[in-house]
């Protein structure tokens, strides 16, 4: 079987892409300070509170207050910081974030525009290849703080994305072969049965813990750990710059969940008529946000050797069983 | 092991860090279930729903022996002072917050049921412990320790409460927590 590796459905006109990055662009900078403020609600209500509910209705205007008190806040960099670096580092996270959300599909093709930033040829080849340039920003902008505490956070985010990286594309792997694509149009399209989260539970379960790692979030918050570096590679940063990297986690979060929507959850199927696909993917996709939340307000932080022998003696072994049973399954059948 | 080891005095004496059993992949699957029953634990905090005080809007009700501010009373028939400026609260007071000068009554204009009244009486609520010595020290009744406990203020001089604002009703009731709550 041969993979159709450089085969794209169509090709839209450069005016139509670069209409759709404006729209990714705004609705990535819509979507993730109203996250942000619904991670502090619902974390509120599973300790037994409610959350921001002070500023605006419902407290929805607190990313408004949130940010204009970052922008307002004195630009302080440590002296033995590299300049550059240090300021470009918060920019890559996001930029990656942002470029990363271009694939995921939010519906079919129709009138002649896909519902989706672009298909890509390479197709999930490019989230890993965006989300391992993900952690160079959290690298840089640990080493180049110049700090002990920002350079121990920097080191973790590096072994942990050596762990996880592999668990998570061994795991995708499965609905890759079944799919028999590399293009998440097509992986979507190929669910148009069944969705791959009932034969692939196993590589489903698997990538979601990968994307705690891979999003820095509880369990996995170890490059931040604020219970024992402070706050790992962001100690150093104020300001816009830290409000980057926590925007940057929150559209991480939704681009990890929409790639497991793709994958796993059907992506834009559903019931009811067809201008409803990109409802379901919006849905879909913040019913996982919302687990990603649920997981923040009950596990506590893992240990770091938990860590490690949680990524290579369980996650490894297990995504490569599933990948090679699944291989069997697909070449016999 | 004490006999390989002889600097290791016993082993109930040395720390083992040991793993929780069992290990493996029976350890993965024990994680797997206790991860999931403390998703369900945290669950259930959601549906029972918050139990925040939203406090400048609700407030905590007081019990009914709390001591807050401080109240003076008149009679209900006939509204003269219960205060006969005695200065027996003022001694009692060990924050020494409290200025009494009595004055005779003017048998025509009663001010109080005694013989005398309270022509000064000022509690200076800064210095106030509100230890409800006062209230026990009246032989009268006539200062009781109220349920009010919203007394921040941007100046010292303003805490000082004189005997208007004392006699006067509080604006706001405070909620009063019921019997057995």
């Amino acid at each position: 079987m041969t993979l159709p590796l450089a085969e794209v459905g169509f090709a839209e006109a450069t005016w139509i892409l670069v209409v759709k990055s404006i729209v990714i662009f705004a609705a990535v900078f819509a979507i993730a300070p109203v996250l942000t403020v619904i991670e502090r609600k619902v974390l509120g209500r599973f300790q037994a509170r409610y959350g921001p509910n002070r500023v605006g209705p419902f407290g929805l205007l607190q990313p408004l207050a949130d940010a204009v008190k970052l922008i307002t806040k004195e630009g302080y960099r440590p002296d033995n910081a590299v300049p550059i670096l240090w300021a470009v580092a918060p920019a890559i996270v996001i930029f990656t974030g942002v470029a990363t959300l271009a694939i995921i599909p939010f519906g079919n093709v129709k009138d002649g525009v896909g519902f989706y930033g672009i298909d890509v040829s390479i197709g999930i080849l490019y989230f890993f290849a965006f989300g391992s340039i993900a952690f160079y920003g959290l690298l840089l902008g640990g080493w180049a703080s110049g700090s002990k505490y920002s350079f121990l956070g920097a080191m973790r985010s590096a072994a942990q994305l050596i762990s996880y990286e592999i668990s998570m594309g061994l795991a995708l792997l499965g609905a890759i072969m079944m799919a028999g694509s590399l293009s998440l149009v097509s992986i979507v399209e190929a669910q148009d049965s069944i969705w791959y989260v009932i034969p692939q539970i196993v590589g489903f379960l698997i990538f979601m813990v990968a994307g705690f790692a891979e999003a820095n979030r509880a369990p996995f918050d170890l490059p931040e750990a604020d219970a024992e570096l402070v706050q790992g590679y962001q100690t150093e940063y104020g300001g816009m710059r830290y409000g980057s990297y926590a925007l940057a986690e929150y559209i991480e979060m939704f681009v990890v969940s929409g790639v497991a929507v793709t994958f796993f959850l059907g992506g834009w199927h559903g019931p009811g008529p067809g201008w409803l696909d990109p409802i379901w993917v919006l849905v879909k996709i913040l019913a996982l946000v919302f687990v990603f939340m649920w997981v923040r307000a009950t596990v506590p932080r893992i240990r770091y050797d938990q860590l490690m022998s949680l990524g290579w003696k369980v996650l490894l072994p297990l995504a490569t069983l599933n990948v090679l049973v699944t291989a069997v399954l697909v070449t016999t059948t | 092991m004490s006999q390989e080891f002889p600097y290791l005095p016993d082993e109930s004496v040395v720390a083992v860090q040991r793993g929780p059993q069992p290990g493996g992949a029976g350890g993965a699957y024990r994680a797997f279930g206790e991860t999931l029953r403390g998703l369900k634990t945290t669950f259930a905090r959601i549906v029972e729903g918050p139990v925040t005080i939203q406090y400048p809007e609700e407030k905590t009700p007081v019990y009914p022996r709390f001591r807050g501010r401080h109240k003076l009373h008149r009679f209900e028939d006939t509204g003269l002072e219960k205060c006969v400026g005695c200065s027996l609260c003022a001694a009692a007071c060990p924050a020494d917050c409290i200025r009494v000068v009595a004055a005779e009554n003017d048998p025509d204009h009663r001010v109080s049921a005694g013989e005398r009244y309270a022509e000064i009486y000022e509690i200076n609520l800064a210095r106030c412990i509100f230890c409800g010595y006062c209230e026990v020290a009246c032989p009268f009744d006539a200062i009781t320790m109220g349920h009010e406990y919203e007394l921040a203020d941007y100046n010292r001089e303003d805490l000082v409460f004189t005997k208007e604002m004392l006699l006067a009703e509080p604006v706001e009731r405070t909620p009063l927590r019921r019997e057995g709550e």
